[in-house]
């Protein structure tokens, strides 16, 4: 008899919408109807609109079924599912000829959703630890070099170009160093570095053992946050598969070099995605900002020369090790090499994962890609870099995204997180968020930050409430500029650009009181 | 249907503590770990706990209760059985976790970090559970619930009041 292999991605957002009973509605259809059937719970393909997207194998090579809702599968089987067939209303053809899929330049993300991201044999087939390989058989400086030529920069939000933390880290005489992944995670409208662990956790492990090579650090540590339950339990077994395989601990792939990997959990804050704040919590302390310098590479976990870099920059470590930092730096435009990983937020149609090279306009990518917006009201702002990034009114959508060019009209490319809002939004509720989520995450250590976030939330309430709403605007401005200037970390630093941003192009939403009942 | 509820009684003795303090201690920055997995088993970090935790790690209590009430994620006080978290963060506003956020509220009758009266469920707010394509999104102990709508939350909500009937 004839096996039928149906994929049920089991990531987190597939998981939200009920992936775990589509699997045993189909697993139980499959025994009524005496079928054989085999369930590979794989990753997601990044199309979350989608999920959970069921795809099943034929001859032609994989088709897709989404969104299914446990409800579907019973019609799903009638109209011919386990078949391959198209005739249902969810059948989406061949998944790797959907347009948004087919449409992206998938370097980093090349495996999520196609494999089971725990099978080992998985990653290999599909040249997994090629770029471990590699490396093992060049010198540290050779692998430094070879991420040079990539033009690599960190994807954690200040994209400090990697290769120049890693020679630092590596020049640095012999002894205890460390590889520290932030994988904290906190910008609403992000999820790339999730769907990396969830997903196609290995190639997170490689690259960090790549890293470790290259500045001669023995012991990593991933700092995942605590709101990740599910990427912290795949993330753990691959962790622990990848050790007992050889690929991790002492004398890995026994080329006599050794590197050792442990997840540590935070505990939900904000700020400790702030590589100091991250280093502080790692020790075991209160997250509170430490003063630069000294540099982390210098002087980072426990007083010892520490990498720190956000998952996905690890992440793209294989690929260029693999096929040459040159084939990485094909990719992109100007100073930003390689390709980015932008995710469909918010009040979007289709949402998801797109990993493109830098360059695409923030329009292409909300209208071609998104689809507009799921309530299909016109889209009225645009979030982009998480909760300290400005929201851009639509006279900016229309600029290549890329970290200059933002950066020079005020935005921020940050984690890549793409937050739609459609023109049902308050944005005088936006700001008033603003500076009350610096005020729950602020770390406290200096006063612009901690007071100047409270102070913030006061004066728009006052705004909003018609107070002398002339002169506190101006306080407002004030307060702002007091913040960018006076804080120790982006964090007090930012938080005024949201929020600069409504006063400056959405203003009549700040000023109009706020609807009855709103907050 | 099960909710992946990790939640105890919240008893516990000072020697288990101490076999949990023990466990990880070596650890290099091990307060963390320990904290985690005191709260892990015991729903809370007993107030009565911090001292034996601040000897064995090398602490001052008071460190110990500023690292504690430093991080949201921790707690002093044993939850409701079930601890529901909403998202309150930006792509989850877009999608009307505002709206949301009032009607749980209203529904279970409590406001964040309040515990209902039949001590059934506790209600944090949360900052992004990286389902930002999907919102409005909702964390049950350690479920994430997607394309949450009011409808959908009030039977996750009777759900979860019902099981307490059903004894093991
Ligand atoms: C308030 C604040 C929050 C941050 N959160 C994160 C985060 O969640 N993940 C991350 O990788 N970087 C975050 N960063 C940036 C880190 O400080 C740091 O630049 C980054 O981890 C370096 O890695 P990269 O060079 O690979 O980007 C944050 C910075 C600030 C100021
Ligand atoms: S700006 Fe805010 S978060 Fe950053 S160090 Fe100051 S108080 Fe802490
Ligand atoms: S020197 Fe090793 S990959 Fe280039
Ligand atoms: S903003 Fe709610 S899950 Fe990310």
């Amino acid at each position: 008899m004839m096996t039928t292999t149906v994929y049920v991605p089991r990531d987190t957002t597939a998981l939200s919408l009920g992936a775990d009973a589509v699997a045993s509605r189909l697993e139980r259809a499959a025994r009524q109807r005496s079928l054989d059937l085999r369930i590979v719970r794989n990753g997601s393909r990044g199309l979350s609109w989608l999920e959970p997207l069921v795809e099943v194998e034929t001859t032609k090579g994989r088709v897709a079924y989404g969104p299914v809702e446990p409800e579907d599968v019973e019609a799903l089987i009638e109209a011919g599912l386990f078949e391959g067939r198209q005739d249902h209303p969810l059948a989406l053809g061949l998944t790797e000829e959907i347009p948004y899929l087919r449409n992206q330049q998938r370097l980093t993300f090349s495996r999520i959703g196609v494999t089971d991201p725990l099978s080992l044999e998985d990653y290999t087939t599909l040249r997994g630890f090629e770029g471990l390989k590699k490396a093992l058989a060049c010198d540290a400086q050779g692998i430094v070099d070879e991420v040079k030529s990539s033009g690599l920069r960190g994807r954690g939000g200040a994209a400090f170009p990697t290769a120049i933390k890693w020679q630092t880290v590596h020049d640095q005489p012999e002894g205890q160093k460390y590889i520290v992944c932030n994988a904290d995670e906190g910008d609403s409208g992000t999820f790339a570095d999730r769907l990396i662990m969830e997903c196609d956790p290995y190639l997170l492990i490689e690259g960090m053992a790549i890293a470790g090579l290259a500045v001669g650090a023995t012991q990593g540590y991933v700092y995942l946050r605590s709101e990740y339950p599910n990427a912290h339990a795949i993330f753990g077994e691959a962790i622990s598969r990848a050790r007992t395989a050889g690929y991790l601990g002492d004398d890995m792939l026994a080329s006599g070099k050794d590197f050792h990997l442990e997840v540590r959990l935070g505990a939900g804050a904000y700020i400790c995605g702030e590589e100091t704040s991250l280093l502080e919590s790692l020790e075991g302390k209160r997250g509170l900002v430490r003063a630069k310098p000294p540099l982390p590479a210098i002087e980072g976990l426990f007083g010892r020369p520490t990498v720190v870099n956000n998952v996905l920059s690890l992440a793209a470590i294989p690929y260029i090790l693999d096929h040459g930092g040159q084939a990485y730096a094909d990719y992109g435009m100007g100073k930003s090499r390689g390709t980015l990983a932008l995710q469909l937020a918010g009040n979007v149609a289709r949402g998801g994962l797109v990993e493109l090279a830098f360059g695409v306009t923030l329009r292409e990518l909300m209208e071609n890609f998104g689809g507009g917006t799921q309530s299909g009201r016109p889209l009225k702002a645009v979030q982009v870099g998480g909760p300290l990034g400005a929201y851009l009114p639509e006279s900016q959508w229309d600029s290549p995204i890329d970290y200059e060019g933002f950066a020079a009209f005020g935005g921020v490319v940050g984690h890549g997180g793409v937050v739609m809002f459609d023109d049902s939004v308050d944005m005088g509720d936006q700001a008033r968020f603003a500076m009350e989520f610096c005020s729950v995450e602020s770390c406290g250590k200096c006063t612009p930050c901690r007071i100047g976030a409270v102070r913030g939330v006061e004066v728009i309430d006052r705004i909003r409430a018609g107070e002398r709403a002339e002169e506190n605007l101006v306080l407002l401005a004030d307060l702002c500029d007091t913040m960018v200037d006076g804080s120790l970390c982006a964090m007090g630093g930012m938080t005024p650009f949201p929020v600069q941003s409504v006063m400056k192009h959405f203003p009549d939403d700040l000023i109009r009181p706020r609807a009855e009942g709103g907050r | 249907m099960p909710h992946a509820s990790p939640q105890t009684d919240g008893a516990w003795t000072p020697a288990q503590i101490q076999d949990v303090i023990d466990a990880h201690k070596s650890m290099p920055g091990a307060m963390l770990p320990t904290l985690h997995a005191i709260q892990d088993r015991f729903g809370h970090i007993p107030e009565a706990a911090i001292p034996i935790i601040a000897e064995s790690l090398r602490h001052t209590r008071a460190d110990v209760h500023g690292i504690i009430s430093f991080y949201h994620h921790f707690r002093t006080q044993l939850p409701g059985r079930s601890v529901v978290q909403v998202c309150r963060a930006e792509a989850c506003q877009a999608r009307g976790c505002r709206q949301l956020e009032s009607h749980v509220k209203a529904v279970l009758g409590v406001d964040y970090h309040h515990t209902t009266s039949d001590g059934e469920i506790t209600l944090e707010p949360v900052y992004c559970l990286g389902n930002c394509a999907c919102g409005p999104t909702i964390r049950v102990n350690d479920e994430i619930h997607g394309r949450m709508t009011a409808a959908k939350f009030d039977r996750l909500a009777e759900e979860l009041t019902a099981t307490v009937v059903e004894v093991r």
